[in-house]
């Protein structure tokens, strides 16, 4: 398997060698008909590992939390039709939130291509609103050049999953291989380096600024700019906030840190948000969960400066004074240049006397004497347990919030949800991708009674890649995060969200052979969390009994301001 | 909400045209016409889209435009002078009694009769939208057969050239 030229490679060989050509460890899969002579090649080699999961959709959010963990480029591997329909939930997932993806799927044979084959679909137009590119290869001389281009997309540039159509008969053929050393594409030239009279503007402002901003998104974590950002804003003082999808950008436990903004964003966060005169916007997107209402956003006058990979971002949903586009690291590092230039920070002892007011509100209080288990008091003692070093996946839903509010991340690329389309059952299997190229860390899923069920059968997988991943199992019968909305804006009508006939999770945890615990005792949550993580090799499916009427505070209802919160102490 | 006329250079491959009426449909942006054929290098396809919309979406609109990775130029042609021309193929009932003054009613728009039968007139006009929509209103209604119509192809003026 040397590379010399004039080889001739079947495609599904060439497939094969162009993994091994990037590098990739792990593709996680499931094998059908079209892709059997793909299988059948990586059956022959030993270098690039293949998991199996137990449903495609699995596969898909896998290897996106392999890449959320990681920053490589996540590679699934699916066959034709209902492979890719399973596959699309985790597609659109990684899309949502620009993660580095390849796909590759299998397609019926070109000649029967548009004549309803058996398990045909046509995985080109299907995903083609949820991936940054995909392509269809008629030619197995477009094979190798194809599969380059799709890691080279996906990486570059805003990141996102880039899907590669594979009909049968091209597997089978075979050309010439030789894997292009680069990429050159004249439609395609993402920037880098924010303009320099763009970058004046900026320091201009922050410099000037009375109740400076700065907010802080995904962008920081997928350009690894954790660094750089750490740089300016201890450079600046100024406080800082992080979306969902930034935590662990900036360290939680810094002072300078406030939380998280948006939705369920401490009320600190979203004051200093609504009144701030200059807002410092890195990577991130302005997104209806973080600042709420666009018009009553704009009510007070403030300057914002916007740094992103992605102009369509910038000035989407809210108008933007000093636009900057780049690659987030070199932007931040060029800018803190010209500040450090023109020497210190300003003063804004007020502005911080103001934010210290709002965060002696402890927004995030619960009560801690509860006889009940607060989902709150899981999550702070999965903090201390795991002593803020985990990995955390989540689900989707108020055990996402508590999650987000209450693990202080310090580092980048551990905190593992999705934020944009907000699956369930995305945690399980983006555990095990983290759970892949992280070996030996401690990895834990957050879930939820209701999301765990959605990709519950890839417990099976765990158990036979031996991924001893911990299942936080917050179950308080109820989609909480539905019965909540119904609590506040629904008159208490709880239509669908309580869920009769729960399985008994430690049975089913044993039943896949792993190791179930029931917890039900507040005293009990923590020796229960403590033996869990000392098991390094078991898979431990912890079901803690919640209290069912706790809700996510603080609280800002759809289409309001940021700053028109529910607060705990409200009610 | 204003009249725009996008024009866009990309990559003549399969699929480049349903990534762009994708997109307008996806983001729920208008199309007025959407127009595409390939240019003198035969690699490259060059789009004309009119499109109504505030300022803010049509911003968004040729920004979007430019992310698509088979895309490799977007102008708002709209933003400085230029010249549009659409094309309009229209068949009449051109009978003894009609046939004179329907070619005089073509001369007046400089339109040319292209095939003629017993008792038809197919005629070409070309011009921007309103010229076309005036000619039909020229006509009288009950004679008019058939109409297609090519929607509008940009160009900017003078030295403003859009190329790679």
């Amino acid at each position: 398997m040397d590379r010399v030229k004039g080889v001739e490679l079947t495609g599904a060989e060439i497939v094969v060698r162009c993994l091994q050509e990037e590098g990739v460890e792990y593709v996680f899969g499931y094998p059908g008909g079209a892709v059997l002579f793909i299988y059948d090649e990586l059956f022959k080699q030993d270098k690039v590992k293949h998991v199996l999961v137990r449903h495609e959709q699995g596969a898909a959010h896998a290897a996106d939390g392999y890449s959320r963990s990681s920053n490589k480029v996540g590679v699934c591997l699916v066959t034709s039709g209902p492979g890719v329909t399973n596959a699309v939930t985790g597609i659109a997932t990684a899309y949502m939130d620009s993660i580095p993806m390849v796909v590759l799927t299998g397609q019926v044979p070109t000649a029967a291509i548009g004549l309803d084959a058996f398990q045909e679909v046509d995985a080109v137009g299907i995903t083609r609103p949820c991936v940054k590119h995909n392509f269809l290869v008629k030619n197995v001389k477009d094979l190798a050049g194809t599969i380059k281009k799709a890691f080279y997309l996906a990486q570059t540039g805003r990141p996102g999953p880039v899907l590669v159509d594979i009909p049968k008969d091209v597997t089978i053929q075979s050309c010439e291989f030789a894997y292009p050393e680069a990429v050159s594409m004249r439609s395609y030239n993402p920037v880098r380096k924010g303009h320099a009279g763009q970058l004046r503007k900026a320091a201009q402002l922050l410099l000037g600024a009375q109740r400076p901003m700065i907010y802080t998104g995904g962008g920081v974590i997928l350009s690894d700019a954790a660094r750089q950002l750490g740089e300016i804003v201890r450079l600046l003082g100024f406080p800082c906030t992080s979306t969902l999808m930034g935590l662990g950008g900036y360290p939680a436990s810094d002072p300078q840190f406030l939380g998280m903004l948006g939705m369920h964003g401490t009320y600190e966060a979203n004051m200093a948000m609504q009144s701030c005169d200059v807002l410092l916007a890195i990577g991130a997107r302005f997104d209806d969960r973080v600042i709420g209402n666009p018009a009553h956003f704009a009510q007070n006058p403030r300057k914002i400066i916007h740094i992103d990979i992605d102009p369509s971002s910038i000035s989407k949903r809210v108008r933007v004074d000093v636009p900057i586009v780049g690659h987030v690291p070199d932007v931040l590092r060029d800018l803190s240049k010209l500040l450090a230039a023109e020497g210190g920070k300003p003063d804004i002892g007020s502005w911080w006397k103001q934010i210290e007011q709002w965060r002696a509100r402890d927004c995030l209080k619960y009560d801690r004497n509860s006889k009940i288990i607060k989902p709150q008091f899981v999550i702070e003692k999965l903090y201390e347990v795991t002593q803020g070093d985990a990995f955390v996946t989540s689900d989707v839903g108020q055990h996402q919030m508590w999650a987000a509010q209450f693990y202080k991340f310090e580092k980048p690329r551990r905190w593992i949800n999705s934020g944009g389309l907000g699956t369930m059952g995305f945690g399980l299997p983006a555990a095990m991708g983290v759970q892949l190229v992280n070996p030996g860390a401690t990895v834990a899923c957050v879930t939820g009674e209701s999301s765990i069920q959605m990709c519950l059968q890839e417990l099976s997988t765990c158990k036979q890649y031996r991924l001893p991943i911990k299942i936080v199992n917050l179950n308080n019968k109820y989609m909480g995060m539905v019965r909540q909305w119904q609590q506040f804006f629904h008159g208490n009508r709880y239509s669908e969200s309580y869920m009769d006939a729960l399985p008994d999770f430690v049975k089913l945890a044993e039943g896949y052979g792993h190791r179930g615990v029931l917890i039900d005792k507040p005293a009990d949550v923590e020796p229960a969390l403590r033996d869990a993580f000392k098991r390094k090799d078991d898979l431990v499916f912890m079901d803690f009994l919640t209290d069912q009427t706790e809700n996510v505070y603080p609280m800002v209802p759809g289409g309001k301001g940021i700053s028109e919160m529910i607060l705990a102490e409200d009610l | 909400m204003s009249r725009h006329i996008i024009s866009i250079l990309l990559e003549n491959e399969a699929g480049a045209l349903s990534r762009v009426s994708g997109l307008f449909s996806a983001r729920a942006y208008n199309i007025e016409s959407l127009t595409v054929a390939p240019t003198e290098d035969p690699s490259m396809s060059r789009m004309t889209i009119v499109t109504t919309g505030s300022e803010d979406v049509v911003e968004q609109i040729t920004k979007q435009l430019n992310k698509l990775v088979e895309v490799v130029k977007v102008v708002d042609l709209s933003g400085a002078e230029h010249i549009e021309r659409e094309m309009m193929l229209i068949k009449v009932r051109a009978g003894a009694k009609e046939r004179e003054d329907m070619k005089r009613m073509a001369d007046i728009f400089r339109a040319r009769v292209i095939d003629v039968s017993d008792n038809t007139y197919t005629i070409e006009l070309t011009g921007d939208g309103r010229k076309l929509d005036a000619f039909i209103q020229a006509l009288d209604q009950g004679a008019i057969l058939e109409t297609v119509r090519t929607g509008a192809s940009g160009i900017g003026r003078g030295n403003r050239i859009l190329r790679v």
